[in-house]
C-alpha cells in the first residue's frame, strides 16, 4: 500500500484534465452538440491560464481566464454549428487545428518559464483518512473542484428540470421546441459553459498540474476526454472513472521511466493511449447497441423548427 | 356574459398566408373555433392543414394575417406564447422525448414547477387528469415502451396539463384502432362539454360526420367552406375538398393466381433495437395477386418488408424464391430476379435526394444494359429511360436534372413506381405506396399496381389505409406485434370492426365465424 498510496493520488491530478474536458464534453453533447476541438480549446485554455498567472500572480485569475476564454471558443462553435448549421465535426477539427497553431504561436516566448502555480490544500480531517484520505482529500482545489463538479453534474442532468430540459433538446429539438423550449438558446449556453469547463481541464494542465507551458503540452488528451465521454456513457460518475484510469495509467508508468527500467520511455509513453484504445474496444464490443441507445439522439445534427422533412 | 362567450370565440384567424421557400401553403385562410366545439378541419394532403395549425401553435411565422385569441390580437413568436395563450396541439408525429419518463415529458418545458422536480407532485396531477378524461397512463413508465395509442394519450395529456383552452389534434386517428378511436372520442366529448375548443384534423368522413359540429374544408392552401356538419353532407364535403367528383371505385379484373413464386417460412427479424419486430410469420405471394397486409404502424411492418428484399438480416426461418433460398441474399440478388421494393420512406430509402431525376431512374439498374457499358455509364441511355419514366408516369418536373428533393410527394412516388414497376418485375414490395398522396395520384398509383397484377406480379402491399386495402387486396392478412392474426380468404366479407379487433391482438379464430376464416396463409 506505501508503494500504492502515491501513484493512486498522481492518478487523480493526473486524470483532473481529462475529467474536466470529458465533464464538459458530456454537457455540450447532452444538448446535441458535438465538439470535437476539445484538443484545441484545452490548449488555448492552458496558454491562457499560464500567462495571466504569470502577469498577476494569481492562479486563480489564471484558471479564471482560462475558464471565460474557453466560453468564448464554445461561443464561436456554438455561433457555426446553431446558428449558421455547419457540420459539427468539421467546424470540431477546425477548432482543433486552431487552438494548436494559435497556442504554439503566442506561447514561444513563455517557453521555459515556471510559476509557483495552485498549491495542494489538505482538506482537514478527511486528509487524515488511511489511504483514501492520501488519495483523494491530500490534493488541489481544482480537485476538490471536479469531485463537487461531478456530483452536481450527475443530480443536475437527472433530478433537475433544467437538467431535463437538457436532455429533451438534445434527443427530440423538435418536441423540445414545441413545448416551447428555446433550443437555440440553450445550446449555446451548454456549448458556452462545456467549452470552458474544456479549457478549464486545460488550464489545470499548465497551472496546476506542471506549472510550466509547453507548446503542444496538453499531448492528446483533448481527443482522450472525446473518447472518455463514450466510456462514461454520458454518465459524470463513470467519466470521473475513466478520467482517474488514464490518469493511473500515465501515473504509472511516470513511476516506471524514473525508477529506470530497461522498456525505452517511449513504449511506456505510449501505454495511456493504448489502455484507451483497448477499454473503448472492450465497451464497444460489450455494449454495443447501448452505445447508440444512451446517445442523445439528436447528437450533431442541425435543428431548424421551418424546416420540413 | 353568456352571450359573450357564445359570440367571441376563442381562436379566430383572419387572411393567413405561409409560404414554404416560394410554394404557398396556405393562401388568405380564415378560420375559428368556438369555446364547446369540436371543428372539423378537412382535406386532402397538402392541402395545408396542418401548417394552418402550425401557425396557431407557433411554430411557423406566417407571412401574412392575424391571430385573434379571445378577441385579442396576438402575435406568436414559438409555441411557448401559443401555449400561455391556451393553444395545445398534438402533432401526427408525437412531440415527445422518447427516452424520456411520461412525467418527464409532461412538465417538459413548462415553468414554475420548481428547481428540483416534485416528481411525486406531478404524478398526482397527471393521475388527476388522466382520470377525469379518461386517459388511463402509467406516468413512470418511458415514452419508447408505450404503444402509438398510449403516446398520443401522453401528448394530450401533456396539453391538458398546460391548461390548453384549445386543443388542436393533428390526424390523431390515423395511428388508432377503431376501439382505440372510440376512446379517443369519449374524450373529445368530455373536453367538449367543459368548454374546450377542439380543432380535429382528418381524412375520415365518417368521423367528421359523427364526431364534430362545425366543418372547414380546405383545398390547395384556401378555405373551401365553413359549414354546420349537422347542415352538410359526406358527397358535399368530398366535393368541397376535391373541387370535383372523382369515383372512388376501382376496377380490378377476376384473375386466377399462379402457383407459389415468393414462400416465407416462420421468419423472425429484429427490429433497429434489436429486438422481435416479427415473429414467426409465414405466408407466400403468388402471381396475378395482391396480399395486403393490415395494421396499426409499427407492428413489425416495415422490417417484414425490408427481410423480404434482403435489407434487413433474417434471425430465423427461410425465404424461397421459386424453389432457390434467398434467406440470406443480398438485395442486388433479389433485385436480379425482379423481386422490387417501393418503400414507405422514399426520401430516404427510394431516392437519393440530392441527386436529379435521371440519376434516380437507373438506381436500380445502373450497373446492366443499356446504362453501362464496360463498367462506363451512358448517360445519354439513362437520360432515356428517365425521360420514359416521365411521359409514361406523367411525372411533372421542370427537367430531368432536377434533384428528386424539390419534387412533390406525388410526382415522387410516380418517378418510384415508374422504376420499379419495369419489365423485369416479378414480386412487388410496396409500403404505403400512397401516402401522403392527393386523390388523383393516389388512384393512378393502384390502378398501376393493379395493372402490375394483371401482368402476373406477385404483390405485398403494407397499407394503414384500410379502405384501399379492401379494394386492392385478393387476400388480408392483419398484423399484430409481428405476427399474422389471420389472413382473409375474401377480404370484403369481414367488417371494419372485426379487423379492427384483430388489429388490436385477437386472433381471427376469436374473431371471425368458420366460414370467414382462412388460415392457409
Amino acid at each position: 500500500m506505501e508503494t500504492l498510496t502515491p501513484i493512486l493520488a498522481a492518478a487523480v491530478r493526473s486524470g483532473t484534465p481529462i475529467l474536466y474536458a470529458t465533464l464538459g464534453e458530456i454537457l455540450m453533447e447532452k444538448s446535441g452538440i458535438t465538439n470535437l476541438g476539445l484538443e484545441g480549446i484545452m490548449l488555448m485554455g492552458a496558454l491562457s491560464g499560464f500567462v495571466v498567472t504569470l502577469s498577476t500572480g494569481s492562479p486563480w485569475l489564471g484558471l479564471l481566464f482560462a475558464f471565460l476564454l474557453g466560453g468564448c471558443l464554445g461561443l464561436l462553435h456554438a455561433f457555426l454549428c446553431v446558428s449558421l448549421g455547419s457540420n459539427q465535426v468539421v467546424c470540431g477539427l477546425a477548432m482543433t487545428m486552431f487552438g494548436s497553431g494559435a497556442s504554439a504561436l503566442m506561447g514561444r516566448n513563455h517557453i521555459g518559464v515556471a510559476i509557483s502555480g495552485l498549491h495542494s490544500f489538505p482538506l482537514p480531517g478527511l486528509a487524515e483518512l488511511p489511504v483514501l484520505g492520501r488519495v483523494f482529500f491530500n490534493q488541489d482545489a481544482m480537485v476538490y473542484l471536479s469531485f463537487a463538479l461531478v456530483v452536481v453534474l450527475y443530480v443536475y442532468l437527472n433530478f433537475t428540470r433544467p437538467g431535463m430540459n437538457l436532455r429533451a433538446i438534445g434527443d427530440n429539438p423538435k418536441a423540445a421546441d414545441a413545448m416551447g423550449l428555446p433550443v437555440a438558446r440553450l445550446r449555446y449556453f451548454y456549448c458556452i459553459v462545456g467549452s470552458g469547463l474544456v479549457a478549464l481541464g486545460g488550464g489545470y494542465m499548465s497551472v496546476v498540474y506542471n506549472k510550466f507551458w509547453a507548446e503542444g503540452m496538453v499531448a492528446g488528451r483533448g481527443w482522450i476526454a472525446v473518447a472518455m465521454v463514450i466510456f462514461a456513457l454520458w454518465n459524470p460518475f463513470q467519466a470521473a472513472l475513466g478520467a482517474y484510469l488514464f490518469g493511473g495509467v500515465e501515473a504509472f508508468q511516470l513511476r516506471l521511466q524514473t525508477a529506470g527500467t530497461p522498456i525505452p520511455a517511449p513504449l511506456l509513453m505510449m501505454l495511456p493511449y493504448a489502455m484507451t484504445i483497448l477499454v473503448l474496444l472492450i465497451i464497444a464490443v460489450g455494449k454495443g447497441r447501448s452505445i447508440l441507445l444512451r446517445a442523445p439522439a439528436a447528437l450533431g445534427i442541425p435543428f431548424h423548427r421551418e424546416e420540413r422533412d | 356574459m353568456q352571450g359573450e362567450a357564445r359570440t367571441t370565440p376563442l381562436v379566430e384567424m383572419r387572411g393567413i398566408t405561409k409560404l414554404f421557400s416560394g410554394v404557398t401553403a396556405n393562401d388568405d385562410v380564415d378560420f375559428s373555433v368556438k369555446a364547446g366545439e369540436v371543428h372539423a378541419l378537412l382535406g386532402e394532403n397538402g392541402a395545408g392543414k396542418s401548417t394552418l395549425m402550425n401557425v396557431l401553435y407557433g411554430l411557423y411565422a406566417p407571412e401574412k394575417g392575424q391571430i385573434f385569441i379571445k378577441g385579442t390580437q396576438r402575435v406568436f413568436r414559438s409555441p411557448k406564447d401559443a401555449i400561455a395563450a391556451g393553444i395545445g396541439m398534438v402533432h401526427q408525429h408525437f412531440m415527445l422525448v422518447q427516452t424520456q419518463t411520461v412525467w418527464e415529458n409532461m412538465i417538459l418545458g413548462l415553468e414554475g414547477t420548481g428547481f428540483f422536480l416534485p416528481r411525486r407532485k406531478i404524478q398526482d396531477r397527471i393521475a388527476e387528469i388522466s382520470e377525469h378524461y379518461g386517459l388511463q397512463i402509467d406516468p413512470s413508465a418511458f415514452v419508447w415502451q408505450l404503444s402509438t395509442g398510449e403516446q398520443q394519450r401522453v401528448a394530450i395529456l401533456q396539453m391538458l396539463y398546460r391548461n390548453a383552452e384549445v386543443l388542436i389534434l393533428d390526424e390523431p386517428t390515423a395511428v388508432l384502432t377503431p376501439q382505440e378511436a372510440g376512446y379517443l372520442f369519449k374524450t373529445m366529448r368530455r373536453m367538449k362539454e367543459e368548454g374546450h375548443g377542439i380543432v380535429f384534423i382528418t381524412h375520415k368522413m365518417h368521423e367528421v360526420m359523427n364526431e364534430t359540429s362545425r366543418v372547414t374544408v380546405l383545398r390547395k392552401g384556401r378555405n373551401a367552406g365553413t359549414v354546420m356538419t349537422n347542415e352538410t353532407t359526406p358527397e358535399a364535403l368530398a366535393e368541397m375538398m376535391m373541387g370535383e367528383k372523382v369515383p372512388i371505385d376501382l376496377f380490378k379484373s377476376p384473375l386466377q393466381p399462379g402457383p407459389e413464386l415468393l414462400e416465407v417460412e416462420n421468419i423472425s427479424v429484429l427490429n433497429d433495437r434489436g429486438l422481435p419486430a416479427v415473429e414467426g410469420l409465414s405466408f407466400c405471394l403468388r402471381p396475378h395477386e395482391i396480399l395486403g397486409v393490415a395494421g396499426i404502424a409499427g407492428n413489425g411492418q416495415r422490417e417484414l418488408c425490408e427481410a423480404v428484399v434482403g435489407l434487413r438480416a433474417v434471425t430465423e426461418g427461410k425465404i424461397y424464391l421459386q424453389e432457390e433460398d434467398m434467406t440470406h441474399a443480398s438485395p442486388r440478388a433479389f433485385i436480379d430476379r425482379g423481386v422490387h421494393y417501393v418503400p414507405s420512406d422514399r426520401k430516404q430509402v427510394g431516392m437519393a435526394a440530392d441527386l436529379d431525376v435521371n440519376v434516380n431512374s437507373v438506381l436500380r439498374s445502373y450497373w446492366q444494359a443499356p446504362f453501362s457499358r464496360h463498367g462506363v455509364i451512358d448517360w445519354s441511355s439513362c437520360e432515356e429511360h428517365s425521360r420514359n419514366i416521365i411521359d409514361n408516369y406523367h411525372v411533372s418536373v421542370p427537367s430531368g436534372r432536377t434533384p428528386v428533393r424539390n419534387l412533390s410527394g406525388g410526382n415522387l412516388q410516380k418517378l418510384l413506381l415508374g422504376r420499379e414497376l419495369s419489365r423485369d418485375l416479378r414480386v412487388l414490395i410496396a409500403m404505403h405506396p400512397t401516402w401522403g398522396l392527393d386523390i388523383a395520384a393516389t388512384r393512378y398509383v393502384r390502378e398501376q399496381i393493379l395493372c402490375a397484377r394483371e401482368q402476373g406480379c406477385a404483390i405485398l402491399l403494407v397499407s394503414e389505409d384500410l379502405d384501399e386495402l379492401m379494394a386492392m387486396s385478393d387476400r388480408l392478412a392483419v398484423i399484430f406485434k409481428g405476427q399474422f392474426m389471420g389472413v382473409l380468404a375474401e377480404p370484403s366479407a369481414v367488417s371494419f370492426e372485426k379487423i379492427g379487433l384483430m388489429m388490436a391482438g385477437s386472433r381471427a379464430s376469436e374473431v371471425l365465424k368458420e366460414e370467414e376464416c382462412c388460415h392457409e396463409a
